[in-house]
């Protein structure tokens, strides 16, 4: 491994910017392509980079596995709470308009809540599997 | 000009797939489906669909490959020979294929305004959707409100697959600590030697 300079010095230069451009997809997706699932993915892909290149062992010093795990579940509960905050507030399961004065900054406010949840999730997901396939030896 | 792309990314897209049906090495078989994502992904973009196509080249031919290739490192990178003759499957496609074909020839024309897909709810989306939620972008505002009960049940189903690896693969966690316990090898794990052996390949492609 020690050989592969160009492969660990350019990946480590890399995963900055992936995570950076993992969160602008996030945050820019109500105003282009984009939003919460594929800013997950592009965020998994930075730490799935890290450990293809510096080994799983690496990796999982940066980031244990239960994290991915509780981000998994942790994603869909937020998600899933939103509604129950517009159910308290007095309206429809994940009607988002009174979340504030404004009906329409309420939509807003709603939509940035699920995104959060649906990139925690996706980002959970996505190191989960990348640490479930690559943990298990050849039998 | 569209027309020219649209051409030449079907036609990379039909010898990407002719050549993974006929590659014996699945490491280059796994590259190529990648390359099929991304070409998928470009042709997604000529159809003026950004946002499934930024989800075919993160998903299809990022993490998918990666996957894939964790899958090779445990069960080897060589098919087997097959064990029958590819007749029956042969017929079987060509005849699904033909049908499909043959059901395309009543579908609307791509891209018409006049289509019935486009006279359901979709005028509303794009005339009322700015004014109620102040987002530019229609297809955020359809997935995350008018359609928020579907993205929820696709969070949903996101995270049952975890479940569901975790269940298979996982043996209750002690793949990771096995990992754990010996930190200085953690390059010689499976996905590591997967990715670090293209040239393995090379000499049967």
């Amino acid at each position: 491994m020690d050989d592969r300079v160009i492969l660990r010095i350019g990946s480590k230069i890399l995963t900055p910017f992936i995570m950076i451009f993992a969160f602008y997809v996030q945050f820019h997706g109500d105003y282009g392509p984009g939003g919460g699932f594929q800013a997950g993915v592009i965020l998994a892909a930075a730490f799935v980079l890290y450990g293809l290149v510096y080994g799983l062992a690496n990796v999982l010093k940066v980031l244990p596995p239960v994290v991915p795990y509780l981000c998994g579940a942790l994603g869909v509960m937020i998600f899933a709470g939103t509604g129950f905050v517009t159910l308290a507030l007095g309206d429809n399961y994940l009607a988002y308009n009174v979340l504030a004065t404004d009906p329409a900054d309420g939509q807003h406010y709603g939509i940035l809540a699920i995104e959060l949840g649906v990139i925690t999730t996706v980002f959970g997901v996505m190191v989960g599997l990348f640490y479930a396939f690559a943990g298990r030896e050849r039998s | 000009m569209i027309t020219v792309v649209d051409i030449t990314l079907l036609i990379l897209l039909g010898v990407t797939a002719v050549t993974v049906i006929r590659m014996r090495n699945l490491f280059a078989a796994t590259m190529l489906m990648g390359i099929y994502s991304l070409l998928s992904a470009g042709l997604f973009v000529t159809m003026d669909a950004m946002d499934v196509a930024f989800t075919e080249a993160a998903v299809g031919a990022g993490i998918s490959t990666i996957l894939m290739l964790g899958t090779l490192a445990l069960v080897g990178s060589e098919e087997k020979e097959p064990q029958h003759r590819p007749v029956l499957p042969l017929f079987v496609t060509l005849v699904v294929g033909a049908i499909l074909i043959y059901g395309t020839l009543d579908m609307p024309e791509f891209g018409n305004p006049d289509n019935p897909v486009h006279q359901h709810v979709a005028p509303y989306y794009l005339e009322d959707s700015y004014d109620d939620t102040h987002i530019p972008n229609i297809v955020t505002v359809v997935l995350g409100s008018y359609r928020g009960f579907d993205t929820m049940g696709e969070a949903a189903v996101v995270f049952t697959a975890l479940v569901g690896v975790l269940l298979l693969l996982a043996r209750g966690g002690n793949s990771h600590r096995a990992v754990d316990r010996r930190p200085g090898q953690g390059d010689r794990d499976a996905i590591t030697r997967a990715g670090a052996s293209p040239t393995e390949g090379a000499d049967h492609g």
